[in-house]
C-alpha cells in the first residue's frame, strides 16, 4: 500500500513538473509549427535568473514568502526578454523556410544561449533552496513529502487551465485557432499573424522559464540543465501529440506514472520506460495520442 | 588523527630523497640555457563547460595551472627542489574541454597529437572518457595520464603501454567506506544504493554491495537505484529509499546531482532515517554549507582536501590555491596537481637514468612502478603492471566547523593502500568476492 501511494504521488508530482516544462514547447509548435530546441535554454535561463534573484532577495533580508513572487517575476522577465529577442531577432527572418531549417536555427540559438549563461553566471552551481523549505512537510500514507513539491501539481493545473481557457474561451484564442488552421486565410481575414506569432512565442518562452524558475529550488542549477529537460519535454509532447495541450497533460501523466512505477518496482528499466512509452505510442499512433493527422502538402 | 603508519612514513622519506636527488641531477645535467629553450607541450583535458565544470573541471584546471606555474617558476616546496621546469623544460599547457562525450574526446585526442603536436596528455575526469581514450592513446603512441576518473575497468580489462592513471580507482573508495561503516555501525545489515547509470555509478555500487556481503554476512539489498546522470530530480528514488527503510544508503553521486540529492533527501528525512554514505562527497563540502547534516560518511577518492595529512606541500597547495582562486581546493584539484607532480618526477627520474632529456619511451619506463609525493601524500604505481596508482585512503563523518564557517570532516580513519586495494594480480571485484586475500589492515 505504501509503495502504491508513493508511486501515485511521485508519478503525479513528476508529471506536473513535466507538463509545466513541456506546455510552452507544444504551444509554440501547435501555433507556429516550430520545434523550438531553444526551449531548453529558456528553462535554464528561468532557473538561473530565479536562483540568482532568490539569492539576492534573501541576502537583502526581505520577508521569506515574498520569494515565491520573485520566482514568478524572474520567469516573466526572462520569458519576455528572451522570447522577444529570439522571435523578433531571429525567427521572424526564418518564417516560410523549411521546418528542418528552423529546427536547426533554434538549435543554434540553444548553443549560443548556453554560452551566454556561462558568461553571465559562470559554471558554479546555484542552490536557491529557501522557497522549498518554507512550506514544510506533509505526511501522506506514512511517507513524508515536501509541500513545495506537491504544490507543483497546483502550478501545473493553474498553468494548464489558464492556457486552455485562453485558447478555447477567449477572443484572442479564437484568432489563434484561425491562425492554426490556415495562416494565409487568417491573414486575408485581417488577423495580424505576425503579432499572433510574437505573442505566442513570448507566452511559450515565459512558460519555459516558469518551469525552470519553479524547479530551481528543487535542484542544483548548473550549466547543461536545459539539455536534459529538452529531451524529456520532447518525449512528453511527442507522446501526447505535438501541438496538443491535452496531449501534453496526458503524455506527462503517462511518462510520470510509468517512471515512478519503474523506480519503485523495477528500477533497472527506469531509463527505458520514458522512451519505451513514446516508442509504443508512436508505433500505434504516429501522430501521438492527441495529434491531428495532417495532409501533407507537396 | 593523521596516522600514516610506519610503512607509509618510510615511503614518504624515500620518495622525498628520490625527488631531491632527481632535482639535483636535473640541475647538474642541464645548464641554464637548456632550461630556457626546451618546452614540453602538454594537452590538459578537463571539463570547462557542462554540468561537471563547476565541481570538477574548473577546480582540476586550477590545480593543474597552479602546479604548472610552480613547476615552471621553481617555487614548489619540499620535497621538491627549486629547479625550474621538468628536467629543465618549461611546461606549456594546451587546455581542451572534456565536455561532449567519449566520441568527441577521442577526436580531441587525435587533434592534440596530430595538430597541436603535444608531447603528452594529462586529464580526464569522466570514467566513460577514460574507457574510450586509452586504446587510441596507444594507437597514437602518446603518453597519456588519466588524472581523476574512477572506474577500475581501465587496467583490469586491458593493458596499455602509453597510458597511466595517477589516482586510485573506485574499489578503494568503496572497500574503505564499508570498513568504516562497520567500524561505526557494526549492526548495519540492510543496504540500498542510488548511483548514476554509467560506468562510475555501476562500478561503485557493485564494489560497495559486494564488500558489504563479504564483510557483513547476511547483508540484504533493499533497492538499487540507477537514475540517469544529470537527472537532477530524485523524488521517486527517495520515496523508494524511504519505503525500503535500509540501514545504509550508498551513493557515489557527484557534482550537481549530489547537491540535488542532498537538498531533496534531507528535506524528506532520508538523511535522518538511514546512515548515508557519499563515497565522493568531499568535492561539495565547501559549497553545501549546513544543508548537509552532520554524521554522513564522506569519502574523497583518496586522502585529499580535509583528509590530507599535514605536509609542507599540502600547506603550500591549500594556501596558494586559496590565494589565487579565493576558494578551497577539492579533490579534483588535488588529483590534477598529483598527476602533474607524477609527470615531473617521472621525467626527472628518466632524465637522471638517461643522463639527458629523456625520450618518451624512457619516461614510460620511469613511470612504471614509480613513486612520488603529491599534496595528499605518497602515490605508488603498483597496479596494472605499474600503470595504475594506489594511495592510502581516508573516510570520515561530515561535521559543521563553526570556527571555519564551513562543512568539514571528523572521526577520520586512514586505511593503508594494501588494506583497501587489490593485489597486482587480481581484479578488484574478484579480490572482494574472494574475501580480500592479502589485505593488510591495522
Amino acid at each position: 500500500m505504501l509503495t502504491l501511494t508513493a508511486i501515485l504521488v511521485d508519478g503525479v508530482v513528476y508529471a506536473s513538473w513535466l507538463f509545466v516544462v513541456a506546455i510552452g514547447l507544444t504551444l509554440i509548435y501547435g501555433v507556429m509549427n516550430i520545434l523550438n530546441i531553444a526551449h531548453g535554454s529558456l528553462y535554464a535561463l528561468g532557473a538561473y535568473a530565479a536562483a540568482w534573484a532568490v539569492g539576492e532577495y534573501f541576502a537583502a533580508g526581505y520577508p521569506p514568502f515574498g520569494s515565491f513572487a520573485v520566482l514568478l517575476l524572474a520567469a516573466i522577465a526572462v520569458g519576455l526578454l528572451f522570447g522577444l529577442v529570439i522571435e523578433r531577432g531571429v525567427l521572424k527572418w526564418m518564417y516560410g523556410r523549411d521546418e528542418i531549417v528552423i529546427v536547426l536555427v533554434t538549435y543554434a540559438v540553444f548553443l549560443i544561449l548556453e554560452d551566454v549563461m556561462k558568461l553571465v553566471w559562470g559554471v558554479e552551481s546555484y542552490m536557491p533552496y529557501q522557497p522549498r523549505y518554507l512550506l514544510g512537510n506533509v505526511d501522506i500514507g506514512g511517507l513524508p513529502f515536501v509541500v513545495y513539491d506537491l504544490a507543483l501539481v497546483g502550478l501545473a493545473v493553474v498553468v494548464g487551465g489558464a492556457v486552455w481557457f485562453g485558447i478555447n474561451r477567449t477572443r484572442p484564442g479564437k484568432l489563434l485557432h484561425a491562425v492554426i488552421f490556415d495562416r494565409e486565410i487568417a491573414r486575408a481575414m485581417g488577423i495580424n499573424v505576425t503579432r499572433v506569432f510574437t505573442v505566442t512565442f513570448v507566452i511559450g518562452a515565459v512558460l519555459g522559464a516558469l518551469g525552470g524558475a519553479f524547479t530551481a529550488p528543487l535542484i542544483s542549477v548548473v550549466p547543461g540543465i536545459g539539455v536534459e529537460v529538452i529531451v524529456l519535454a520532447f518525449a512528453v509532447v511527442v507522446t501526447g501529440g505535438l501541438g496538443s495541450i491535452e496531449g501534453a497533460a496526458v503524455g506527462a501523466l503517462i511518462v510520470g506514472l510509468g517512471r515512478a512505477t519503474a523506480v519503485h518496482l523495477l528500477p533497472q528499466v527506469e531509463l527505458f520506460v520514458v522512451f519505451g512509452v513514446m516508442t509504443l505510442v508512436l508505433a500505434l499512433r504516429p501522430q501521438g495520442l492527441f495529434g491531428r493527422t495532417v495532409v501533407r502538402k507537396i | 588523527m593523521h596516522d600514516l603508519g610506519n610503512l607509509t612514513r618510510r615511503r614518504v622519506g624515500a620518495v622525498a630523497v628520490a625527488a631531491l636527488m632527481a632535482g639535483a641531477v636535473t640541475m647538474s645535467a642541464f645548464g641554464a640555457q637548456a632550461q630556457e629553450e626546451r618546452t614540453i607541450r602538454m594537452g590538459l583535458v578537463t571539463f570547462l563547460s557542462g554540468p561537471a565544470a563547476g565541481h570538477f573541471g574548473i577546480p582540476a584546471r586550477n590545480g593543474a595551472e597552479l602546479t604548472i606555474d610552480a613547476i615552471n617558476n621553481g617555487t614548489l616546496p619540499a620535497p621538491y627542489g627549486d629547479a625550474k621546469g621538468i628536467a629543465g623544460a618549461r611546461v606549456e599547457a594546451v587546455v581542451v574541454d572534456e565536455a561532449g562525450g567519449a566520441t568527441k574526446q577521442v577526436a580531441e585526442l587525435r587533434n592534440l597529437v596530430q595538430r597541436q603536436n603535444v608531447d603528452l596528455v594529462v586529464g580526464y575526469i569522466s570514467s566513460g572518457d577514460c574507457l574510450a581514450v586509452p586504446k587510441v592513446a596507444d594507437e597514437l603512441k602518446i603518453l597519456t595520464i588519466l588524472a581523476d576518473c574512477g572506474t577500475p575497468r581501465v587496467f583490469e580489462e586491458a593493458s596499455y603501454e602509453y597510458v597511466f592513471r595517477t589516482g586510485p580507482h573506485a574499489v578503494m573508495d568503496n572497500v574503505s567506506a564499508v570498513r568504516y561503516l562497520l567500524d561505526i555501525k557494526p549492526d548495519a545489515k540492510t543496504i540500498a544504493g542510488i548511483n548514476q547509470n554509467y560506468a562510475w555509478g555501476q562500478d561503485s555500487w557493485q564494489d560497495f554491495s559486494a564488500s558489504m556481503k563479504v564483510l557483513q554476512p547476511g547483508t540484504e539489498v533493499v533497492t538499487e537505484q540507477f537514475p540517469k546522470i544529470f537527472a537532477g530530480q530524485y523524488g521517486a528514488e527517495i520515496s523508494a529509499l524511504l519505503v525500503g527503510k535500509p540501514d545504509v544508503v550508498h551513493s557515489s553521486f557527484w557534482g550537481a546531482d549530489l547537491e540535488a540529492f542532498i537538498l531533496q533527501g534531507v528535506g524528506r528525512g532520508l538523511f535522518s532515517q538511514s546512515q548515508i554514505i557519499l563515497s565522493a562527497g568531499e568535492q561539495i563540502l565547501s559549497r553545501i554549507g549546513k544543508r548537509l547534516p552532520d554524521g554522513v560518511i564522506i569519502g574523497a577518492r583518496g586522502p585529499h582536501g580535509p583528509f590530507a595529512p599535514p605536509s609542507e606541500l599540502r600547506d603550500w597547495f591549500e594556501a596558494a590555491y586559496m590565494d589565487r582562486y579565493n576558494s578551497i581546493p577539492n579533490y579534483a584539484a588535488y588529483k590534477f596537481s598529483q598527476a602533474l607532480l607524477g609527470v615531473k618526477t617521472a621525467y626527472e627520474k628518466a632524465a637522471a637514468a638517461a643522463g639527458g632529456f629523456p625520450t618518451q619511451e624512457q619516461v614510460i619506463k620511469a613511470f612504471e612502478y614509480h613513486e612520488w609525493v603529491g599534496p595528499s601524500g605518497p602515490v605508488m604505481m603498483t597496479l596494472g603492471n605499474g600503470h595504475q596508482a594506489v594511495q592510502q585512503n581516508a573516510i570520515g563523518l561530515s561535521k559543521w566547523d563553526d570556527a571555519k564557517g564551513r562543512m568539514s570532516v571528523t572521526d577520520v580513519k586512514y586505511y593503508p593502500s594494501d588494506c583497501v586495494n587489490p593485489p597486482a594480480d587480481m581484479k578488484g571485484l574478484d579480490w572482494i568476492n574472494a574475501g580480500f586475500p592479502g589485505a593488510k589492515c591495522p
